[in-house]
């Protein structure tokens, strides 16, 4: 399998405080990882390197085929490039409908002359009632999304997510809030998409990541402190100590 | 349902449409120009100077209510369409004059003669009587209706590619504007700045060759300022519908989520301060030949203020609600400023309006600010029954500029 994402060597210091140290990553093609960590890991600030929002001070980024350094490239451009990232607190355009939040996402030209002239195609009005369907959303497409529960935004958000069409998908904390229902079908629409994709999925809950079936990365001081399926990492003494002992 | 027409999906656009039209007949039918006589053709002059007001608000809107960009820089770019069209007007009726005069002279003049008279005529208040190079074109109407929309375009595009780009918003952005327009009039202001300092440009209300009175051209520019306003609503509304208006309001709400999905938030907030200042340039080039005069005080920063204040009483985010609040206040503004308003007597301190009314458009602003966030737009959701929802404190969006969580509906 080859390698879609290579995190090389990242640090990040936040006025004086480590929150990154020399981390490195990788993850393939069709692949889905946990990762987990105490609070301030360093979990959201990986993400926020990979997808541009906070400048490393030192290593690389390097994406797909062409092995571009993603380092220094805008949130814009990444994003354009095929990642697509879930926030921790679920962030979706409260005032706009479930069919707007969607229609934004959906995989088109995102020039400014483009998206002014932009008329949707009836593929792209199925594509919107397809994923509306898929997470959950079918009958709530003409409500506005502030009015949604947290569970049902978290969704919109994946399915946001999922109209981008992005070879990499990077959730954070997806289940926060959810029922326990809800929660399975969301390890159900991870696990779907990264049939196609990779998915990079930071979690807290371990039935949750049980659940995901997948290779875990667990992160510590902002470096990997251990990598294997769940049962090996959480085997691992160091583990123990620093994280699921306390 | 998606592909209805976006009229069709926005009723409000056509109430808005009748409802301009049926003022500009009315005020036609009621003129002095061509109908009764009921209307004072200068008051025809202030209606018709507020229609351009109004499609300066609806622009403020625009940048302000729907991208969150709280610009308080706009009436410089409704300035420099005003100057810009002023160029010609007073240009070309001064040639009119000066030929018209020369002509009774035994050798005909030649073009330089001519030239060097226009230019005594327009320069001499300050002192010089030499064309500077930024009137090169000012013989040329085509050239400076294009200069109309050209200059405050390229203005807004260069200050917004400066600003967005290095990711200068909020406050900042708010003072960055104030500063632009305040270094703008001062400029003007200045003798040497070829547009005649503090004298600025006047006698636009002449059109040259037109030999109708003002009865009658002050009703041609009242149907121009109405078609403009209606032509900017349209414009404004389709903008501000479909997926652009949505990437446009997200970034309003929060702009780092719209980053992650790939928009160019810097091109986007580039290409709206640019469109509305171009709909400003338009609107002051009509507002001014009906003014008569424009000077550089016109331009300065609290003017652009002002603007805002309109847009938030009328209500953000609405485009009738600018409109509204734009027409409401300006013409309640004429009326106490213009000494009509009876002064009250207290025995002790009489209440002046031409002093007092800036203190009572404050003390609106604010009470609007505190208790009825949607401003006066908001009384169409009173009759609609639609009432803001409860959202425990939230606003719409973690930005500065997001929509309010009163401002709901
Ligand atoms: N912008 C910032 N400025 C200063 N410090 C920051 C910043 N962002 C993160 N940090 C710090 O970096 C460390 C890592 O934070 P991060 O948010 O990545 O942790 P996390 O693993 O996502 O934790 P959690 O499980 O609580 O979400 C924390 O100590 C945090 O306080
Ligand atoms: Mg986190």
């Amino acid at each position: 399998m080859s390698t879609l994402l290579e995190v090389n060597g990242i640090s990040v210091t936040f006025d004086g405080y480590k929150a990154i140290r020399n981390l490195s990553f990788n993850i393939g093609e069709a692949e889905l990882r946990a990762i987990i960590g105490p609070n301030g890991a360093g979990k959201t600030t990986f993400m926020d390197i990979v997808t541009g929002k906070t400048k490393p001070d030192e290593g690389k980024v390097i994406w797909g085929e062409m092995s571009r350094n993603l380092v220094g490239m805008n949130e814009a451009r990444i994003a354009q490039a095929g990642i697509g990232r879930k926030f921790q607190k679920p962030t979706v355009f409260e005032d706009q409908s479930v069919r707007e939040n969607l229609t934004m996402a959906l995989q088109n030209k995102r020039g400014w002359s483009s998206v002014l002239f932009w008329k949707p195609s009836k593929a792209d009005q199925n594509r919107v009632v397809e994923l509306a369907a898929e997470i959950g959303l079918a009958d709530e497409l003409e409500r506005t999304s502030g009015e949604l529960s947290h569970g049902q935004k978290q969704w919109l958000e994946i399915g946001m997510l999922l109209a981008q069409e992005p070879r990499l998908l990077l959730v954070d904390e997806p289940a926060a809030g959810m029922t326990l229902a809800e929660r399975e079908h969301t390890t159900d629409i991870l696990k779907e998409a990264a049939k196609t994709r990779a998915v990079v999925v930071v979690e807290h809950d371990m039935e949750f990541v049980r659940r995901l079936e997948c290779k875990v990365t667990v992160l510590h001081e902002g470096s990997v402190l251990a990598e294997g399926s769940l049962d090996h990492v959480t085997s691992n003494p160091e583990v123990i100590e620093v994280y699921l002992g306390r | 349902m998606k592909n209805r027409s976006f009229i069709a999906r926005n009723p409000s656009i056509l109430v808005f449409l009748a409802c301009l039209g049926i003022f500009t007949l009315a005020v036609t039918i009621a003129s002095e120009g061509f109908g009764l006589g009921l209307i004072s053709t200068s008051f025809v002059k202030t209606l018709g100077k507020t229609l351009c007001l109004c499609l300066v608000a609806v622009a403020m809107d625009l940048i302000w209510g729907y991208c969150g960009i709280l610009s308080l820089g706009h009436f410089a770019f409704f300035g420099l369409g005003g100057y810009m069209i002023g160029m010609w007007l007073m240009y070309e009726r001064t040639r009119l004059i000066v030929t018209e005069s020369m002509a009774a002279q035994e050798i005909p003049p030649t073009p330089q003669e001519v030239v060097d008279a226009i230019g005594t005529q327009i320069f001499g208040v300050v002192g010089s009587s030499e064309f500077p190079l930024i009137w090169s074109f000012a013989h040329s109407l085509t050239v400076q209706l294009i200069l109309v929309v050209a200059v405050p375009g390229l203005l807004a595009l260069v200050f917004g590619w400066l600003a967005f780009r290095s990711r200068v918003a909020g406050v900042y952005l708010s003072i960055l504007t104030q500063a632009m327009t305040l270094a703008l009039a001062l400029y003007l202001f200045q003798n040497d700045s070829g547009l005649r300092g503090n004298n600025g440009l006047s006698g636009l209300q002449n059109l040259p060759g037109v030999t109708a009175s003002q009865d009658v051209v002050s009703i041609w520019f009242l149907w121009a300022s109405a078609l403009a306003l209606a032509l900017g609503y349209l414009l404004s509304a389709w903008v501000v519908s479909g997926k652009f208006g949505s990437v446009i309001r997200g970034i309003r709400d929060n702009e780092a989520r719209v980053r992650f999905l790939g928009y160019s938030v810097e091109t986007y907030k580039l290409a709206m301060f640019t469109l509305t200042a171009c709909i400003a340039g338009i609107a002051g080039a009509l507002y001014y030949p009906q003014a008569g005069i424009i000077n550089p005080a016109e331009i300065a920063p609290i003017a652009s203020i002002y603007l805002a204040v309109w847009v938030a009483i009328g209500g953000r985010g609405r485009l009738y609600g600018a409109v509204i609040g734009a027409a409401l206040v300006s013409l309640v503004s004429t009326y106490f400023t213009g000494g009509q308003a009876p002064d009250i007597p207290l025995g002790f301190y009489t209440i002046s309006w031409v002093d007092w009314w800036t203190v009572l458009l404050g003390l609106t602003f604010v009470l609007v600010t505190l208790f009825a966030p949607k401003g006066i737009g908001g009384l169409f959701d009173l009759v609609a029954q639609r009432a803001a929802p409860d959202r425990h404190g939230a606003d719409y969006g973690p930005d500065k500029g997001a929509k309010r969580e009163e401002e709901g509906q």
